[in-house]
């Protein structure tokens, strides 16, 4: 790839990165401005501002870590002088994002990932389309920040209190942290979904790849009947298949127990596993038909022809080509069952109260952190499990010598 | 160690000449799945009952189910499909009698099954006018009563004290917090629409009434917030969300001495009801006596009682309210913290069972349609 | 293959004919595509369909009143509900005498249950009256007995009315309270009811035959050493009534006739009041005809009243009339339900087509990075995420604080973006952009970069090289995501009920409150099964009008 690369041209202080930075400035400085009532002052300053920043950029090219840094000291110092702490973070991040726009433009990095015939007009929508999907992603994730920031509260509210926001240690505290991790209430319930999620996922999972499979085919006598019946848990109100499940497992589960003299507690547990797992089997069959829609069939002709049987075929041709869909629709199904509240308040009994039904009463009855410490700790760890995955992936390719893709 | 031995010794003797007692204990199951709301209100029950109750029986597994919110419908699923797995339910009176009803609850004779005062005053006298239905057995009394933010009182007035300042909203602005069922609602909009306490419930079974009442929350509709989970009005008024809302005086207290959120509470018009156990219908011999045992041990004048100490809510026999002591934490006197107290209780109001029995569905839909428009 | 030169059919490699051949291909291929589905069906079938149907079932059954009531309902089919006049003495009677059994089995709640959905105070009415169904009893007993000390006797009853004959008879009775209480009734019961005395006195042998079979199956108590219902009694207190009855006891000499000639004898001093006064004795609302209507309309063993009341209609007399304004609400929720799923559906396709193509474009590496970002709301729970969202919109809310201190927004007007159609729509919107962005990045992924590449040195422009090149093969994605949230959110009702406030709230929540609270079960499977009429026309429609996977497989 580097032998391809062209270096881009810097573009014109004057007539280009100057009016864009100050224009960016302006935009800061109204918001800034309106703070204190004074939009189109503030908006002036900010254009001066982003003027300057944009000449500094221009000229100390070199130096850019320096100057960064030095802009966002600047405008938090002005902030706290200002507004408080408030202000000064938000100096911080105005500080941030000029420099790093001023230093974007000036070293012509904008156009990095366009091809180099593209016009002004094509670059400013890629990276506008870029801005667009960054915002996306910013209203993905926001909503959980508070969560955990609220986690730490000293109160049992949801509330962020005066001392939270003024950053004193008294507003602060582990103990909802200590609560999750350190009482039955908790962690029997992250045992019961810890078991229950994957085993549902693998019934789910295996049988709705086979049948996404053999709904592939073509002349599937009934096939539009039988996708629906699959689909079926799905499009049911989940609270029609809890009531309609528990009258099905309930007499099941007194069977098992009485015919094949199972434990009471496996009994509960296998009756929720199953449960779940219809529940999760609409996302599978979708989910890796989508998939299937776009797989070459010739491929599969190719491996026959070069003597494969069919599950070599299906493990060494199939599989990995449909992998990402049956990945994902594991995914949907493994959260399904470990997100799922509604049938296992009717199907379960208390020993297999899970997690969500555990936050649920606990939002009902009484609202208090530990669901967010609890909801903190699930996310960490799944940061560090997907993380620790992509860092595998990256190492293996490696090895296998592979370019990074 | 010895102790243990003669009393092992002496039981052995007693199963020998095969006496009643013995048998019976020896017919109890030897786990129980009770079923209540969790939350600071289970805590309080493990404390004052469970936990003594499984001192007393050796090798008694307690399993809590946190399902009282959906035990009607539970509780019904479970006698269609056979199989109840529930031995002990805490509900509110009006689900109780409506397991009564639909005969998933069984019926209690209070002489039998409960325990005397210790003074020897009969169950059926202790409790009084509380055991509504004939399958609940009574447990607290609690009131639904309104909080309000004190830092919220508008200038130059006084603190909000009745029920009618909720319908105020020139004298008091803001937002409240009401349940999104018309229990409770109506009563309170009626009593401040100039209907006389004591007619309250002939005016509501009229269509007329139903609309008077809607009307009159109609004044306050867009500024109300409606919540339907017990935690939400102390959660709005810790925000402050809103300015006075409707919510069980337990979490009120939980709020306001527990928390110290600036929150003060209302003792007008509240309205009473009853907490309190039910046996489900059909359980197995064993599990049935069991859950017998338990309740006439949970439901003495000692034990309602000691669950006093862990939660403001008031014990149902008249014989427990002296013994209502401290709270175990803070060390505050529990009393004036009771609805049962006669401060609190200077102005009532009593939940009528049977009428919202009759009417529940009916105005429920006049009021969820109105709701919608 | 086949040799072209050759006459006759084409042979494949083995000499079989071609077109047997092939057909036997396709015959072992559709087997083997159905032996892979196989599994999976019947599991979902076994477990989800069979249990779903059979409790949307319940939209139309209605046997709880003909079941717990049989002769109340047989004796009402004579009454003129437009008559104005409640019904007469025999309905009564009949009613006594169900509902005492009834009572037993404590049904009678279940029927007032049943009833006080359509016509509010039918509940209370069957609940006050089975309280004093037992005193109207002990009137006739304490009657008999005063005049004669052997009805107290067990033996007397069982003497009386035992003996042979009646076997058809019998079986009836069992027939009609195994329906009633819902359990079996089969087994030795040690009486047989004797035809004679059936012929003498019908009410008494019914009522005792029923007291033998519930006594000696249900309590497992012998017959002949119980004490007889109260019912019994009153039965033969009505027997009495009857002047023939009065003359052939008159000749009657079998067992018990001393006793049966002396009440006979001191007629006058059983009670003579009416059942009718009875009953209105203990609720007056039994004359009233408003209730007697509901039952003789709601006695059927099916009923379509519950799909009425689904769409705000109901079911009179005079036949299926618009429910008052006051009570429409079923229609807007569904209207509202959809039409909120659509736009939530909407933003989320508007939302994850640009995330889902950067996530397939952008190399492996960052694309993988970004991937986290989509998959970690999806790992946060519901319901912590529907509170974070709470804490986020309402008016003391994080979004409202930053808007007021910015000066954007004045601190008495705060945006009202939480308890109202706006909170749901934002908060659903985000609970349910991973469903979206994840089946249309497996399906952009599929799609060869090359063919966007190709579109453009041939001349394309940017636009049309993605509208009509990428764009429809990114279809199948956009379909898979709308479909599933699509139907995900008019199956919502957790974040609804938590952010929705008044006019945010959907059609399931009904349905769960239903279930949960109101009990009505009949009325929430009536509009499930309209919910799930709703989403299956919608999914032909999908697979009509967008249906590629189904051109595509030619299947």
């Amino acid at each position: 790839m580097s032998d391809l690369k062209v270096s881009i041209p810097r573009p014109p202080l004057t007539s280009f990165t100057l009016p864009l930075t100050a224009v960016l400035g302006a935009m800061f400085g109204f918001v800034a401005g309106n703070v204190y009532g004074q939009p189109w002052i503030g908006a002036l300053g900010g254009a001066v501002v982003g003027a300057v920043m944009a000449f500094v950029a221009h000229f100390m090219s070199d130096r850019r870590t320096v100057t960064r840094w030095g802009t966002i000291a600047v405008l938090a110092i002005t902030g706290l002088l200002a507004g408080g702490l408030g202000a000064a973070f938000s100096g911080v991040i105005i500080g941030a994002v000029m420099s790093w726009f001023a230093y974007w433009l000036d070293s012509g990095a904008y156009r990095k990932n366009v091809p180099i015939y593209y016009t002004a007009g094509q670059t400013l929508w890629y990276n506008s389309f870029l801005f667009i999907c960054g915002l996306v992603f910013f209203f993905l994730i926001a909503p959980l920040l508070p969560v955990m920031w609220l986690s730490f509260n000293a109160e049992d509210f949801f509330t962020f209190t005066p001392e939270m926001l003024n950053f004193q240690a008294e507003g602060y505290s582990l103990k909802h942290y200590r609560n999750f991790l350190g009482t039955e209430e908790w962690m029997t319930p992250l045992k019961n979904s810890l078991i229950i999620a994957p085993f549902a996922t693998f019934i789910s999972v295996s049988l709705g790849t086979l049948a996404a499979i053999g709904l592939s085919q073509s002349h599937v006598p009934g096939r539009q009947a039988i996708m629906a019946i699959l689909i079926s848990p799905m499009i049911v109100p989940l609270i029609i298949s809890a009531t309609g499940m528990f009258f099905f497992y309930a007499p099941l589960g007194n069977w098992l127990e009485a015919n094949l003299n199972l434990d009471q507690r496996l009994v509960g547990y296998m009756k929720v596993i199953l449960a779940h797992a219809a529940l999760g089997v609409p996302f599978v069959i979708i989910t890796v038909t989508a998939t299937l829609v776009g797989f070459d069939r010739s491929l599969t002709r190719a491996a026959a022809n070069m003597g494969a049987d069919p599950i070599t075929t299906f493990f060494r041709v199939q599989m990995p080509l449909i992998l990402p869909g049956v990945i994902s629709g594991g995914l949907f199904a493994f959260i399904t069952s470990f997100d799922e509240v509604v049938v296992v308040l009717f199907v379960g009994s208390a020993q297999q109260q899970t997690l969500p039904w555990q936050m649920f009463t606990g939002l009902r009855e009484q609202i208090s952190p530990t669901i967010l410490a609890a909801a903190t700790i699930l996310v960490t760890v799944s940061i560090l499990l997907l993380a620790a995955v992509e860092l595998l992936r990256r190492r293996s390719e490696r090895l296998r010598g592979l370019s990074p893709g | 160690m010895k102790l243990t031995t003669t009393l092992m010794a002496s039981t052995a003797l007693v199963v020998a000449a095969g006496s009643a007692f013995a048998d019976d204990h020896a017919k109890m199951a030897d786990s129980m799945t009770v079923v209540s709301w969790g939350g600071a209100y289970q805590k309080s029950q493990q404390n004052a009952y469970t936990i003594p109750y499984a001192e007393k029986h050796d090798g008694l597994e307690v399993i809590w189910d946190e399902s009282s919110a959906e035990a009607v419908a539970k509780l019904r699923a479970m006698d269609e499909a056979g199989s109840v797995t529930w031995d002990v339910v805490d509900v509110v009176a009006a689900d109780a009698l409506r397991l009564c009803d639909e005969g998933l609850a069984i019926e209690i004779d209070p002489e039998k099954d409960l325990a005397a005062a210790p003074d020897g005053t009969s169950a059926e006298e202790d409790f009084g006018e509380l055991l509504v239905g004939d399958c609940f057995i009574p447990q607290i009394v609690y009131s639904t009563t309104f909080g309000y933010r004190t830092d919220m009182v508008p200038e130059g007035a006084d603190a909000p004290s009745q029920i009618c300042d909720v319908f105020d909203l020139e004298k008091y602005p803001g937002k409240r917090a009401l349940e999104k069922r018309p229990i409770n609602n109506v009563e309170w909009a009626l009593l401040c629409d100039g209907v006389a306490k004591e007619d309250v419930y002939d005016v509501l079974a009229t269509e007329e009434g139903q609309q008077q009442a809607l009307d009159k929350l109609a004044t306050i509709k867009d500024e109300v917030i409606w919540w339907s989970a017990g935690a939400d009005t102390p959660q709005l008024l810790a925000d402050g969300e809103v300015f006075m809302g409707s919510t069980y005086n337990g979490r009120l207290f939980a709020a306001i001495e527990e928390q110290k959120q600036p929150i003060g509470m209302m003792w007008d018009a509240q309205v009473f009801d009853l907490d309190g156990w039910i046996i489900p219908a059909n359980l197995p011999e064993d599990r049935l006596k069991r859950a017998m045992d338990f309740v006439k041990f949970a439901t003495d004048t000692q034990r309602l009682a000691d669950q006093a100490k862990y939660i403001s809510y008031g014990p149902a026999r008249a014989s427990s309210a002296p013994l209502v002591g401290q709270h175990a934490e803070l060390g505050i006197d529990m009393a004036p913290h009771m609805p049962t107290d006669p401060n609190n209780a200077a102005n009532t109001f009593l939940y009528n069972y049977e009428f919202w029995a009759d009417y529940r569905d009916d105005i429920d839909a006049k009021f969820q349609a109105w709701l919608a428009q | 293959m086949a040799d072209t030169t050759q006459s006759g059919p084409m042979l494949a490699a083995d000499g079989s004919p071609l077109k047997r051949s092939l057909s036997r291909t396709l015959r072992r291929q559709k087997l083997r595509a159905l032996l892979l589905i196989a599994p999976l069906l019947i599991f979902v079938l076994v477990t989800f369909i069979i249990p779903i149907v059979s409790m949307l079932f319940r939209s139309v059954e209605n046997q709880i009143v003909s079941h717990t009531l049989p002769q109340t309902v047989e004796a009402l089919q004579e009454w003129d509900p437009n008559s104005g006049e409640p019904p007469d003495e025999a309905v009564y009677q009949a009613l006594f005498f169900d509902m005492f059994k009834a009572a037993e089995a404590k049904r009678h709640t279940q029927v007032g249950n049943r009833l006080n959905y359509e016509q509010p105070g039918l509940s209370s009415m069957f609940r006050g009256t089975g309280r004093s169904l037992d005193d109207m009893g002990e009137e006739f007993e304490d009657a008999l007995v005063d005049i004669d000390p052997s009805f107290k006797t067990s033996e007397f009853w069982f003497e009386l009315l035992s003996g042979e004959g009646a076997d058809s008879f019998l079986k009836d009775r069992r027939a009609k309270l195994a329906a009633m209480a819902g359990e079996s009734m089969r087994g030795d019961i040690g009486f047989a009811p004797s035809a004679k005395a059936l012929e003498l006195l019908p009410a008494t042998t019914e009522a005792y035959t029923d007291f033998a079979i519930w006594t000696a199956i249900v309590e497992e108590d012998v017959v002949a050493e119980e004490r007889p219902w109260e019912a019994v009694y009153a039965g033969l207190g009505v027997d009495l009534r009857s002047a023939e009855v009065v003359q052939q006891i008159a000749s009657y000499d079998g067992p018990g006739a001393a006793a049966l000639k002396a009440a006979v004898a001191n007629i006058d001093q059983l009670p003579q009041e009416s059942f009718r006064d009875m009953f209105a004795e203990s609720d007056e609302d039994w004359l009233d005809t408003e209730g007697w209507r509901t039952m003789a309309l709601y006695s059927p063993d099916y009923t379509t009243g519950y799909f009425l009341n689904s769409v705000d209609l109901q079911k009179t007399i005079e036949g299926v009339e618009a429910r008052p304004e006051t009570q429409q609400i079923y229609i807007k929720l569904f209207i509202r339900t959809l039409y909120m799923s659509l736009i939530i559906t909407g933003a989320c396709i508007l939302l994850g087509y640009p995330v889902a193509w950067i996530l397939a474009n952008l190399p492996l590496r960052t694309a993988n990075v970004l991937m986290i970002l989509v998959l970690l709301p999806f790992w946060t729970s519901l319901l912590v995420r529907t509170s974070a969202w709470k804490v986020l919109l309402q008016q003391q809310g994080v979004i409202n604080e930053i808007l007021v201190w910015l000066g954007f927004v004045d601190d008495a007007n705060r945006l009202i973006i939480m308890n109202n159609a706006t909170g749901t729509i934002i908060a659903m919107t985000h609970i349910l952009l991973p469903f979206m962005i994840l089946p249309l990045y497996s399906v952009m992924k599929t799609i060869p970069p090359t063919y966007l590449r190709a579109a453009k040195s041939l001349g394309a422009t940017n636009w049309t090289a993605f509208w009509r090149v990428y764009f429809p093969q990114s279809v199948p994605g956009i379909g898979a995501g709308s479909i599933l949230v699509f139907i995900l959110s008019i199956g919502y009702y957790i974040t609804p009920e938590i952010v929705g406030g008044t006019d945010g709230v959907f059609i399931s929540n009904r349905i769960a409150y239903h279930i949960s609270s109101s009990l009505n079960w009949g009325l929430a499977a009536a509009l499930g099964t309209i919910l799930l009429l709703v989403v299956l026309a919608l999914y032909w429609c999908y697979d009509r009008i967008v249906g590629i996977d189904n051109v595509k497989l030619g299947g």
